[in-house]
C-alpha cells in the first residue's frame, strides 16, 4: 500500500502514497457523470448480517465531495511530506500512518451503514492520535495527542450510544434507510438522539467548549495540520451533520443548539486567530472559525443556506490546506513562523507567495475568488434563517471580519511587509516543486472556480443540495455579481471591517493580551479536570488497595457474599433440602475426602501440607466430574488442578516464612466469612438445580454436531466451531494475562540482576 | 532440583507427554481432548523439564521463546477463523475438506477447525510455560 518501515531517503518507495492518493482520486471522479446526474451510486459487502452490519458505501453528492477532497489534498499533502519530511527519522512509519489515515477518513465519509461509519470515526481518532503525537519526544507533543484521544474519544462513545438509539429506533443500520423512513424526528428518543450525535460532531470538530484540543493538535508536523486539521478529519463532526441532517434537522432544539455552538465558536475562534503570533496556531483557529461557521449554516434551512455550506466547504478546503502547506514552506525556507519575525519574503519565495496570496484572498473572500461567492451565499443564508437573522448575520459578519484581516497577516505580511528586523534562523530560499506545487494548484483551484462557478455548480454543489434537502431542492446558482443587494452591502462591510482590523491588528493583539488572564482558560482547565481525576483514582486506590493481599481476599469475598446473598433474600429464592436418598457410599466418600482436603489447607501450618491439601480437593473435584461422565472437564481439571500445584509450589516454597504480628493461629472473622461464603454458594448452587434447565441447546448441539460439525465430542465442538469466537476471545486472554505476568516478573528479575 | 532419578526420568516422561499431547489434540474432535487439553499435558511435559533439569536447559531444549509460542498460536487461531472468508462463510465458521470415500469411512478429514485447535494448543502451552520459567527464574 505504501512505504516500507525504513525506506532509503528520496527513494521512489516514499511516492507509492502519492499514487494511491491519485489512483483513488481518479477513481473517484469516475463517479462524477453519474452523481451529477443526480444518480446515488451504492457498494455494499455483509460484514455481519444477522446484526445488521454491512460495509456499505454510497457515492452521492456529500460523500463525493468530501472524498474528492480528501484523495485529491492527499495527493499535495503526500507529495509535499515527500520533501518536508524527508529528513526525519521515521518518515516511513509518517507515510504509514497518514495513509492509513487517509482510508480510514474516506471510509468515514463514504459509509451508508452507523456502525461502519463509527468503526471509520474511530480508526480516523486512532489514527490522528499516532500522527498528532509524531513528536512523541516532547511532552508536549505526548499532551497534545492524549488530548486530542481523550476528547474526541469520549465524544465517540456518546455518539456510538446515538447511532445504536438511532438504529434500535429506525430497526435499520443503514443511513440511507433511516433517512429515507423520516421518522426520527417524530420519535420520543429524538432528543436523546440529538444530543448524543451533537457530542460525538462536536468534540470532533472542535465546537465551543471541546474546541481546546485543536490548537494543541498542532504539535504535529505541518503535513498532518495541513491534512487533519483543514479538510478532512476536523470536518468529520460537520460531515456527519450534513450526512444526517435530513433526518435530523429543522427542529427548534437543532436550530438552536448548532446556531449558538457555531456561531460563538466561529467569532470566539476569530478573535483568538488575531491574537496567535504563530502563523500556524493562526490558522489553527481559522480552522475553527471555518467549523464554526459551517456549523452555523448546517443550523439553518434553504437553498442559499445549503448551497452556501457545500461552496464553503470546499472554499475552506482548498484555502486552508494551502496555506498550511505554504507555511511549511515558509518554515522549511526561513526555520521560523513567528508573524513578528517574518517580513519581505515576496521577493525571495516568490511561488510561496503566490500561492499563499490566492488562497488568501479566497479566505479573505475577495472577489473573483470562489471565497466571495461562498460568503455571498452565506450572507443570503442568514437573511433568510429560521432562527434568529440579526444572530446569523451578525456572527458571520464579526467572523467574516476577522477573518480578512487574519488573511493579511497570514499571507500578505511575511510576504510583502519589511522585516521585523529580526534574523530568520535560516537565511530565506524558495521551497522545491514537490512542496510548492500543492499549495499552488490547491489555491489556484479557488481562483478557477471562482472564476468559473458553472465547474462545481453542474456536478457536486446541485448534487449535495439536492442530497440535503431531499425534495425540497433549492440549489441557488454561484455567481460573482448578483446584482446590488443586502449580501453584497454586507461584503463590502466586512472588506471595510477587515481592513480596519487588519491595520490595527498589533494594538488590537495587545489589548487581547491584556484582556487573556481575565478570560477562562478551556486548556489549564482541562489539566485541572485530568489532575482532579488522577488524584481521586489515587485516593480510591490507597482505599481499595493498601497493598496487604489478605485484605483484598477479604474485601472481594466479601463483596460477592453479600451481592449474592442479598440477591437470594431479595428474591426469597431459598431452596428446599434436596433428596439424599440415591447418594452412593462411594459419592459419600468422596465428599468426606473434599472436606477434610479443605479443612486440612486451612488448619495446617505446613506449606507443603497445605498444597497437598488443595491438591486433594482439586483431584476430588476431578473425580466427581468423571462420576457423572464429564471427561473433558474431568481431565482440564485434573491437568489445571497439577499446574497449579507447581506453580503454587514454586512460588510458596522459595518464600521466606512470614511472621504475622497478632494474627497466629484462630482468626475467628476469616473463618466466619469461608463459612458463610460456601452456605450461600451452596445453597445458590441448590437454588439453580431447582429451576428447570432449558434443553433446547443441548439438544441443537446434540443433533448439529456430528451432521454439521464433524465431530462426535461435543464439548470440542462447541469450543472451537459453534463458539470458536468465543474461544478466541477466550485465548486471547490468556496469551494478554501470561504477557503481563511475564512482564512484571521479569522487571523485578532484571532489577535484581544489575 | 537436583534429583538425579528426576532427572533421569523426566528425559523420557516429557517426550512421553508431549508425544501424548499432540495425541489429544488430534482425537478431540471426536473423543475427549483437543487443544486445551493437549496445551496443558504440553506444557506439564516441559514444566516437568524446568524442574529437574533448570530452566535454562528447558528453554535450549524449547528453542522458541515461550510468549512467541502463545502470540503464534493466537495468529493461528486468528487466521484459521479468517479462512471462512475466502469461501464466503461468516467468520470463525469451520470449513472442511475430506480426502477419501465418506461413505465408507475410509477418509482423512482436514478442517480449519482442527488449525484453530492447534492455534489454542500452542496459547496454552506457551502461555503457561512462560509463566513457569518467569517464576521459576524470579523467585
Amino acid at each position: 500500500m505504501s512505504a516500507t518501515a525504513d525506506p532509503p531517503r528520496k527513494s521512489v518507495v516514499g511516492l507509492l502514497p502519492v499514487a494511491l492518493a491519485a489512483g483513488l482520486f481518479t477513481w473517484f471522479c469516475t463517479f462524477l457523470p453519474a452523481v451529477a446526474a443526480g444518480e446515488v451510486v451504492r457498494l455494499a459487502w455483509d460484514w455481519v448480517p444477522s446484526m445488521g452490519i454491512a460495509l456499505s458505501f454510497v457515492f452521492d453528492g456529500l460523500s463525493l465531495t468530501f472524498a474528492l477532497l480528501i484523495s485529491g489534498i492527499g495527493v499535495g499533502v503526500f507529495l509535499f511530506s515527500y520533501t518536508y519530511l524527508a529528513s526525519y527519522a521515521h518518515f516511513g512509519r509518517f507515510m504509514w500512518f497518514l495513509s492509513a489515515f487517509m482510508l480510514a477518513m474516506l471510509g468515514l465519509v463514504l459509509a451508508d451503514n452507523l456502525i461502519a461509519l463509527f468503526v471509520f470515526w474511530e480508526l480516523t481518532t486512532i489514527t490522528s492520535y499516532l500522527l498528532i503525537g509524531f513528536g512523541h519526544e516532547t511532552k508536549n507533543g505526548r499532551r497534545s495527542a492524549l488530548q486530542a484521544l481523550f476528547v474526541t474519544g469520549a465524544g465517540a462513545l456518546a455518539l456510538l450510544a446515538g447511532f445504536i438509539l438511532m438504529g434500535l429506533e429506525a430497526g435499520t443500520f443503514e443511513i440511507s434507510e433511516i433517512l429515507a423512513q423520516d421518522a426520527l424526528r417524530g420519535s420520543s428518543l429524538y432528543i436523546p438522539i440529538l444530543i448524543l450525535v451533537l457530542a460525538g460532531a462536536f468534540t470532533k470538530s472542535a465546537q465551543f467548549p471541546f474546541h481546546f484540543w485543536l490548537p494543541n493538535a498542532m504539535a504535529a508536523p505541518t503535513p498532518v495540520s495541513a491534512f487533519l486539521h483543514s479538510a478532512t478529519m476536523v470536518k468529520g463532526g460537520v460531515y456527519l451533520l450534513a450526512r444526517l441532517y435530513p433526518g435530523l434537522s429543522g427542529t427548534e432544539a437543532w436550530i438552536w443548539s448548532l446556531t449558538i455552538a457555531g456561531g460563538f465558536t466561529a467569532v470566539f475562534a476569530s478573535v483568538l486567530a488575531v491574537k496567535q503570533t504563530d502563523l500556524k496556531q493562526t490558522l489553527a483557529y481559522t480552522t475553527l472559525m471555518a467549523l464554526g461557521t459551517l456549523t452555523l449554516i448546517l443550523g439553518q434551512s434553504g437553498g442559499y443556506a445549503m448551497t452556501a455550506f457545500v461552496t464553503f466547504l470546499i472554499t475552506h478546503s482548498l484555502y486552508k490546506a494551502s496555506l498550511f502547506l505554504m507555511i511549511g514552506c515558509v518554515d522549511y525556507g526561513t526555520g521560523t513562523r513567528d508573524a513578528d519575525v517574518l517580513g519581505g519574503l515576496g521577493r525571495l519565495m516568490p511561488v510561496t507567495a503566490a500561492a499563499a496570496g490566492l488562497a488568501a484572498l479566497s479566505m479573505a473572500g475577495l472577489p473573483p475568488f470562489v471565497g466571495f461567492i461562498a460568503k455571498e451565499l452565506a450572507y443570503a443564508g442568514a437573511l433568510e434563517v429560521p432562527s434568529s437573522t440579526l444572530l446569523v448575520a451578525g456572527a458571520s459578519l464579526a467572523a467574516n471580519a476577522l477573518m480578512f484581516a487574519v488573511a493579511g497577516i497570514v499571507a500578505f505580511k511575511p510576504f510583502w511587509r519589511a522585516a521585523a528586523g529580526m534574523e530568520t534562523p535560516r537565511t530565506p530560499r524558495e521551497a522545491p516543486w514537490t512542496m510548492l506545487l500543492g499549495p499552488l494548484v490547491l489555491a489556484a483551484l479557488g481562483l478557477v472556480f471562482g472564476l468559473a462557478p458553472g465547474l462545481l455548480q453542474g456536478t457536486l454543489i446541485d448534487s449535495t443540495v439536492a442530497g440535503l434537502m431531499a425534495a425540497a431542492a433549492d440549489p441557488k446558482e454561484l455567481k460573482l455579481w448578483a446584482g446590488v443587494n443586502v449580501p453584497l452591502l454586507l461584503s463590502l462591510a466586512t472588506f471595510a471591517i477587515g481592513f480596519v482590523l487588519y491595520a490595527g491588528h498589533q494594538p488590537f493583539r495587545r489589548a487581547l493580551n491584556a484582556m487573556a488572564p481575565a478570560l477562562p482558560n478551556f486548556d489549564s482547565m482541562w489539566d485541572k479536570f485530568l489532575d482532579s481525576l488522577k488524584g481521586f483514582a489515587a485516593w480510591q486506590t490507597r482505599i481499595i488497595q493498601p497493598g496487604v493481599l489478605r485484605l483484598y481476599v477479604f474485601a472481594t469475598f466479601t463483596t460477592v457474599l453479600l451481592a449474592i446473598s442479598g440477591t437470594m433474600i431479595a428474591k426469597g429464592a431459598v431452596p428446599a433440602l434436596p433428596d439424599l436418598s440415591d447418594v452412593t457410599w462411594k459419592n459419600w466418600a468422596l465428599v468426606a475426602l473434599l472436606i477434610v482436603g479443605a479443612v486440612l489447607t486451612c488448619v495446617t501450618r505446613s506449606r507443603i501440607t497445605a498444597m497437598a491439601a488443595l491438591g486433594v480437593v482439586g483431584i476430588g473435584v476431578a473425580i466427581i466430574f468423571i462420576t457423572f461422565s464429564a471427561p473433558d472437564v474431568a481431565i482440564t481439571q485434573l491437568l489445571v488442578e497439577t499446574l497449579v500445584i507447581v506453580l503454587v509450589a514454586v512460588a510458596l516454597l522459595r518464600l521466606p516464612t512470614l511472621r504475622l504480628d497478632g494474627e497466629e493461629g484462630w482468626r475467628p472473622l476469616d473463618a466466619a466469612l469461608a463459612a458463610a461464603l460456601g452456605l450461600t454458594v451452596t445453597l445458590v448452587l441448590l437454588a439453580v438445580l431447582e429451576t428447570p434447565i432449558d434443553l433446547r441447546l443441548t439438544a441443537y448441539f446434540e443433533a448439529t454436531s456430528w451432521p454439521e460439525a464433524f465431530g462426535r465430542n461435543i464439548v470440542n465442538v462447541i469450543l472451537v466451531d459453534f463458539r470458536a469466537l468465543d474461544t478466541f476471545g477466550e485465548i486471547a486472554v490468556v496469551v494478554i494475562a501470561a504477557l503481563s505476568a511475564y512482564a512484571l516478573l521479569r522487571t523485578t528479575s532484571e532489577r535484581k540482576d544489575t | 532440583m537436583k534429583s538425579i532419578i528426576l532427572r533421569a526420568g523426566t528425559r523420557y516422561l516429557a517426550g512421553l507427554l508431549l508425544l501424548f499431547s499432540v495425541y489429544m489434540l488430534l482425537r478431540g474432535h471426536n473423543e475427549p481432548g483437543g487443544g486445551f487439553i493437549g496445551g496443558l499435558i504440553g506444557s506439564t511435559g516441559f514444566v516437568l523439564y524446568a524442574i529437574a533439569c533448570g530452566t535454562k536447559d528447558a528453554r535450549s531444549a524449547l528453542r522458541l521463546s515461550p510468549q512467541n509460542i502463545a502470540m503464534a498460536g493466537l495468529g493461528i487461531a486468528l487466521l484459521a477463523g479468517l479462512m471462512a472468508a475466502l469461501f464466503g462463510d461468516a467468520l470463525f465458521t469451520g470449513q472442511w475438506l475430506f480426502i477419501g470415500d465418506r461413505e465408507s469411512g475410509d477418509y482423512i478429514p482436514l478442517s480449519s477447525v482442527l488449525v484453530f485447535d492447534i492455534g489454542v494448543y500452542l496459547v496454552v502451552f506457551g502461555s503457561i510455560i512462560a509463566l513457569v520459567f518467569a517464576m521459576e527464574e524470579e523467585i
